[in-house]
């Protein structure tokens, strides 16, 4: 408590100081700084300036549409995109009902998180080859990996939820012989919700991760694809706007989904 | 007049992994209907137990607690339970903590609008109009309580279960929700008991006064038979010879030696050798 009070006391002192944009643009202009002096330093690295005219003219016209190999980045993009977004909402329509599952039978929470804790901490590239092989398809593979990587964190946080219930509120609901659908709806959910959300959260932040990286691999669309795509054509200032445009729309994501979640937050009082 | 509950050579024994714990022994205890009796003792004395033998929320290892001629196999409405840290539900308004519970027992019989009334009555009973559309969060402490009182009230049970319903809260607080519990209660006849440690709070509301041992394995002690007037004035009270008899016999056996053979045995073992020798 003290720790964190202290921090954003310390934090409050800093933007008074500073003024809330002052720290962020210090930060950026650094970063730039660090790039102009390695493009000044590696040959065929380049710098800010050339990289703000290649983005400026592939941002010209970010949905033009001539046929395949000559698409805008913007359909890259929002191919990922739906990717993840896809392959996460197939990965809670398995990893909530489970994590429900787990939580409130411990028999079945016996048996399965120990297979949960062998599989969770794989790479999620190695279960690229199986989804070949079993869909035959890059694009289905891509969502297999993403539900695979994805379902863990939500099923996980669920059921941690789930194991959290207060017992005075479970109690609550025994002296009054609510039936269990009204027990889940007025009791469980709304405890788990939040839970269950910053689970989401997660798992669409390693989605985010891990479509690039499949499409890179098994791409033939997408903003992975693309970008290696770049690199192969020696498009190096393509690549580092690759590299930027994943990072804004991974920070958009996660702004979004922080903001939803925070409203669903209940104190305890 | 008729014995409402009764508790018959209930004991119970809590299983924890290989442990066991004896928490009640040998419980025997009836009463009445309308009656208000306070399970007083220290924390461990198992009065939280016996309080949740009554509710059916635990179920006795042995013996057997009766609630209108029938036995307690299991938690009901008419056993109504007011919680130590009140139990609402914190993403529910006040109103909707209270109309869960009314929703519940009378959502069969009666019309919405009916069983919104109920709940805006109970929520009047318990000085909490004003907040009805508050979340837990932003009520005081004391209108916490006090709404868990109200969602407890607000069934019509035939019991009322509390467990220490006001230690959480500030003096003033505490000494305002009893006088409203009081006032409530002389209106609907309910039974009440009631778990606390404070003689004082004991003393106030109760008809008897029910002392428990110390645990594990606690059993009743004495039971005091409240004979003091209602309505009780606090300050009145103060001098009163009785009131302060009672709350000596109170304090004598929280703060007393309990069980003879400990009484004798426990100081001789603490002095030092030299100290007998010395006599």
């Amino acid at each position: 408590m003290n720790k964190v009070l202290s921090e954003s006391g310390r934090r409050e002192k800093a933007d008074q100081t500073f003024g809330i944009l002052t720290g962020p643009t210090v930060g950026f202009a650094a970063l730039l700084l660090i790039w102009q002096i390695l493009a000044l330093r590696i040959s065929g690295f380049p710098g800010p300036g050339p990289t703000f005219d290649a983005a400026a003219e592939l941002f010209s016209d970010p949905f033009h549409a001539g046929g395949p190999g000559d698409q805008g980045i913007g359909w890259y993009v929002l191919t990922s995109l739906i990717s993840a977004v896809v392959g996460v909402l197939l990965a809670a329509l398995v990893g909530i009902p489970a994590g429900f599952a787990f939580g409130r039978f411990a028999l079945l929470d016996s048996i399965c998180a120990p297979v949960i804790r062998i599989l969770r901490p794989v790479s999620p590239l190695a279960w690229l080859p199986l989804g070949l092989l079993v869909f035959q398809a890059a694009q289905f593979a891509t969502l297999w990996v993403i539900v695979i990587c994805s379902v863990w964190p939500i099923s996980v946080n669920t059921a941690h939820g789930v194991k959290g219930v207060p017992l005075d509120y479970l109690n609550v609901a025994r002296v009054l012989r609510l039936s269990e659908w009204k027990v889940f709806r007025s009791i469980l959910f709304p405890f788990v919700l939040p839970y269950l959300l910053s689970g989401i959260r997660l798992s669409v932040g390693t989605a985010w991760l891990v479509v690039i990286a499949v499409e890179m691999f098994a791409g033939e669309s997408g903003l992975g694809f693309w970008l290696w795509d770049q690199w192969n054509k020696q498009h190096v200032a393509h690549v580092l706007i690759g590299i930027f445009v994943i990072g804004v729309t991974g920070f958009l994501l996660d702004a979004c989904l922080l903001a939803s979640a925070r409203r669903y937050w209940h104190d305890e009082a | 007049m008729e014995k409402f509950i009764r508790i018959e050579s209930v004991s119970h024994v809590f299983t924890r992994g290989k442990t066991q714990v004896e928490a009640l022994r040998d419980i025997n205890l009836s009463i009445r209907q309308g009656e208000f009796v306070s399970l007083i003792g220290h924390s461990g004395s198992g009065k939280s137990t016996l309080l949740n033998l009554v509710a059916g929320l635990t179920l006795p290892t042995g013996g057997v607690v009766l609630c209108g001629g029938r036995e307690v196999d299991g938690p009901g409405p008419e056993r109504a339970v007011v919680f130590q840290n009140h139990a609402l539900l914190p993403w529910l308004t006040c109103f909707e903590n209270v109309h869960l519970a009314v929703e519940r027992v009378f959502g069969s019989r009666e019309k919405k609008s009916q069983l919104q009334e109920r709940t805006r009555a109970a929520l009047a009973l318990a000085g909490l109009s004003h907040a009805e559309h508050k979340l837990p969060r932003e009520m005081t402490p004391g209108m916490r309580q006090a709404a868990g009182i109200a969602r407890a009230l607000a069934t019509e049970p035939k019991v009322l279960l509390m467990d220490e319903p006001f230690s959480v809260l500030d003096g003033r607080t505490r000494v305002h929700l009893q006088d409203e519990l009081l006032r409530i209660i002389a209106t609907t006849g309910t039974t009440v008991v009631m778990a606390t440690h404070d003689a004082d709070e004991a003393l106030i509301l109760s008809d008897r006064i029910v002392m428990l041992s110390n645990g594990p394995g606690a059993t009743l002690g004495r039971i005091l038979d409240v004979n003091l007037e209602r309505p009780r004035d606090r300050l009145a009270l103060i001098n009163h010879s009785r009131y302060l008899a009672h709350r000596a016999t109170i304090l004598r056996f929280l703060l007393g030696p309990q069980d003879p053979t400990q009484a004798k045995v426990a100081p001789a073992s603490n002095l030092p050798l030299e100290d007998v020798n010395s006599h």
